[in-house]
């Protein structure tokens, strides 16, 4: 009787741990948007321009300096920080300064982020300025159908004329 | 409830543990009831990690000899292999799946319960401090197992993943940007991920192995019992429940609702409730306090074990027996005619006296006034050993007298003390020399019970088992043969036990033969003894 009970009880505990398992191995379930959700990801990188004018040195300056070390144009290496707004459906969505990387602050500025937005059919306006002085260079305005559970992706590249959206 | 004693003086939890301490062992107590404590799980939580970990290697081999390295390739070769093999394939695929799923949780069982009793300190630092990364090594083979199947569940956890690696200032370019957008992911990315996937979980047996390298004799198996019940159990899982894949990764979609592993991806929905920066302060908040627990303040050690090479052959026993490797075997450098002496790295030494149970010098019936031996514990030498046991069989009187040797670890036996009842208390069972019983039932006790830890369970890791082996003549030193052994009787209690041994002790009282030596034989044998005592001999000396 008691080495019956022993592995009956043998049995639950087996039963609980491997239930545990099972059960916690796919549940419950995770509700990562809400059904009526769509995902935007803004995701890029960009050097953005330096932050000074390059300027031209003096003949006094470039005689004191190694010969290798001659060059009459000098250029500042920081660059500007990135300055990107987005508004949706004419209301301000998101706004972000990206600075450089780097130690001197002459690398891409890069840029993720991910927003939730309510599906449906919206309108953006997209503006990114890459400028000391905080002029707006690129613009974008477009309208998309999002729906749940879609995501969109902003990217930038200046080379290929700046901002580009992919959807799925 | 049973009662569960903590012996202060030998433990090493500390004060603000204790509630904890005594609720776990509140669960072990209740699993010991139906396991017994040799199969009980919780006594082999490590062992039970270990052989998880050979179950996912084995049929994680046998997947992977159907996997298609590709980004096309991936999600179809495993959906293949689940359906079109699901008698053979699709249930490897399911005991890796939750092979990996119990084997984090037996480590965390392991975890909790190597921490609840304190054993994170002093010689047991090492196995603690490499224990740690294994928490990251276990996780981060069982997150790429699941990135390799490239499902939806698959797309959102790299992307959770890199989400948080990129919030680390380290990554140039955002290593996220790589799984934005179709055509995003490529064939190499897979090979990577192959390749990690391997190389992770070789990693982590390398560290595993590691983490028992200051053990001998580490118990990397479990009992024969367990191994199969827990193998069977795996296979019923995943017949009922075969592991499956969620739809294709789609990085143009994100999925809504996952079916989420939550034993490894919790930390993702952690994530995204809080933010990136939130979880690696938590994760690298939580493994700093582990590795740093070994520097709180703590009890002061005991005095470690030191070696007396005027009582010192060189026969290695010592060696063999010790549980933490903390003895080495050197050349001979006091010009005696041995080979080798034992030395002790106190470092290593956990003070629990089984080399000094293990010593062939640590015979009680040597007639110096001070017994040495040639490996012994400063503050539990066998000579104090010895005076403790010749009181105590002085004091002994009544009807049956039994002599019963505990362990500070274990029940603490003081409760048993009686007229007829002796009782000792010993750093660990496994310090009791075999002699040490002969002497007691030659000298005036009629049994001699020996306790301690519960089978599997020992405190010292295997000073229990040493002990019977030595008991039963299978190891050295061994209980000479002509000892009657009905009057030795060996019970090992866990410290919820009490009433346990009470009982076990009335019943061996019980059940011993009559004696030659009635109780006034024995007054006259004392009053003898005294008398032909060597002069000199110092019996209070301790
Ligand atoms: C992959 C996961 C792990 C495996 C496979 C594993 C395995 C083992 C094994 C086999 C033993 C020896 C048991 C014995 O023979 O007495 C052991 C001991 C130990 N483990 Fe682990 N372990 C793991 C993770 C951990 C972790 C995460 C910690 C704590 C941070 C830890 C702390 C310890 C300690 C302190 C001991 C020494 C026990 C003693 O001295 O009595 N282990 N482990
Ligand atoms: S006291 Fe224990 S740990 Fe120390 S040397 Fe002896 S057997 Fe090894
Ligand atoms: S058991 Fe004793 S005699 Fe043998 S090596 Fe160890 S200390 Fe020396």
């Amino acid at each position: 009787m008691k080495t019956v009970l022993r592995y009956l009880a043998q049995a639950v505990l087996y039963g609980a741990f491997f239930a545990f398992v099972g059960y916690f191995s796919t549940s419950p379930r995770f509700e990562h948007l809400r059904p009526d959700e769509a995902l935007i990801r803004i995701s890029f990188s960009h050097a953005a321009q330096r932050v000074g004018e390059c300027r031209e040195r003096s003949d006094e300056e470039l005689a004191k300096l190694a010969p290798n070390m001659r060059l009459r144009t000098v250029c500042p290496r920081e660059r500007a920080p990135v300055l990107l707004e987005i508004d949706m459906d004419g209301k301000p969505l998101y706004k972000l300064t990206a600075q450089p990387t780097g130690l001197q602050k002459d690398g891409q500025s890069t840029v993720y982020r991910r927003l939730t937005v309510k599906s449906g059919q919206r309108h953006f306006a997209a503006r990114l300025s890459d400028h000391s002085s905080g002029v707006i260079g690129y613009t974008k305005e477009f309208s998309i159908d999002l729906a749940p559970g879609k995501v969109m992706v902003l990217d930038f590249n200046a080379a290929q004329g700046g901002f580009i959206i992919h959807q799925g | 409830m049973p009662s569960i004693l903590l012996n202060p003086r030998a433990s090493s939890v500390p004060r603000w543990l204790i509630p904890a301490e005594r609720a776990v062992a509140g669960i072990e107590a209740l699993f010991d009831r139906a396991f017994g404590s040799a199969e009980n799980p919780l006594h082999q939580l490590g062992a039970l990690s270990f052989y998880l970990f050979w179950i996912v290697a084995a049929s994680g081999i046998y997947v992977y000899a159907f996997f298609d390295t590709s980004v096309a390739g991936a999600y179809r070769s495993v959906e293949a292999l689940t359906h079109q093999q699901w008698y053979l394939g699709g249930v490897m695929r399911s005991l890796h799946r939750y092979g990996s799923d119990a084997f984090v949780l037996t480590m965390a069982a392991h975890l909790l319960r190597e921490f609840v009793k304190g054993r994170w300190h002093g010689f047991r630092w090492f196995s603690w401090l490499t224990g740690v990364p294994l928490i990251w090594l276990v996780y981060a083979s069982g997150l790429g197992g699941y990135w390799l199947v490239w499902d939806e569940l698959a797309q959102f956890s790299v992307i959770a993943t890199a989400e948080w690696l990129d919030w680390l200032p380290i990554f140039g370019e955002p290593i996220v940007h790589n799984f934005i957008g179709r055509g995003a992911t490529t064939d190499r990315f897979f090979s990577l991920l192959i390749f990690l996937h391997i190389g992770i979980p070789l990693l982590l047996l390398l560290l595993m192995w590691i983490h028992i390298y200051r053990l001998s004799h580490a118990r990397t198996n479990p009992t024969r019992q367990l191994g199969l019940a827990v193998f069977a159990a795996l296979l019923l899982l995943s017949l009922f429940k075969p592991a499956l894949s969620g739809g294709p990764a789609n990085l143009d979609a994100v999925s809504s609702a996952l079916d989420l592993d939550w034993i490894y991806m919790f930390a993702h929905p952690l994530m995204y409730l809080r933010s990136p920066g939130f979880l690696w302060v938590a994760t690298a908040g939580f493994t700093l306090l582990l590795a740093l627990l070994p520097l709180l303040p703590r009890p002061r050690p005991e005095p470690k074990a030191e070696v007396d090479l005027d009582h010192c052959n060189g026969c290695s026993r010592c060696f063999d027996d010790c549980p933490y490797v903390a003895i080495t075997m050197v050349p001979r450098s006091d010009g005696a005619p041995h080979l080798r002496q034992a030395q002790v790295d106190p470092e290593l030494c956990a003070s629990c006296g089984i080399c000094a149970g293990a010593c062939p010098s640590s015979t009680p019936f040597r007639t110096q006034a001070q017994l040495k031996t040639g490996i012994d514990l400063p503050r539990n030498s066998v000579q104090a050993l010895r005076a403790k046991l010749e009181a105590a069989l002085e004091e002994l009187a009544g009807a049956a007298p039994v002599v019963v040797f505990g362990c500070d670890h274990a029940v603490p036996v003081t409760a048993l003390c009686a007229t007829n009842t002796a009782c000792i208390s010993l750093p660990c069972a496994g310090m009791l020399p075999p002699s040490f019983v002969d002497y007691a039932l030659r000298n005036g006790a009629d049994g001699v019970l020996v306790t301690g830890c519960g089978a599997g369970n020992c405190n010292f890791r295997l000073g229990n088992q040493w002990l019977v082996e030595r008991l039963e003549g299978k190891r050295e030193p061994r209980l000479r043969p002509a000892v009657d052994r009905e009057r030795v009787r060996v019970e090992w209690f866990d410290r919820h036990q009490g009433a346990e041994l009470s009982g076990a002790l009335a019943q061996f009282r019980a059940a011993l033969p009559a004696r030659p030596l009635a109780p006034e034989g024995r007054e006259m044998f004392w009053k003898e003894r005294r008398k032909t005592e060597e002069p000199g001999r110092d019996e209070s000396s301790d």
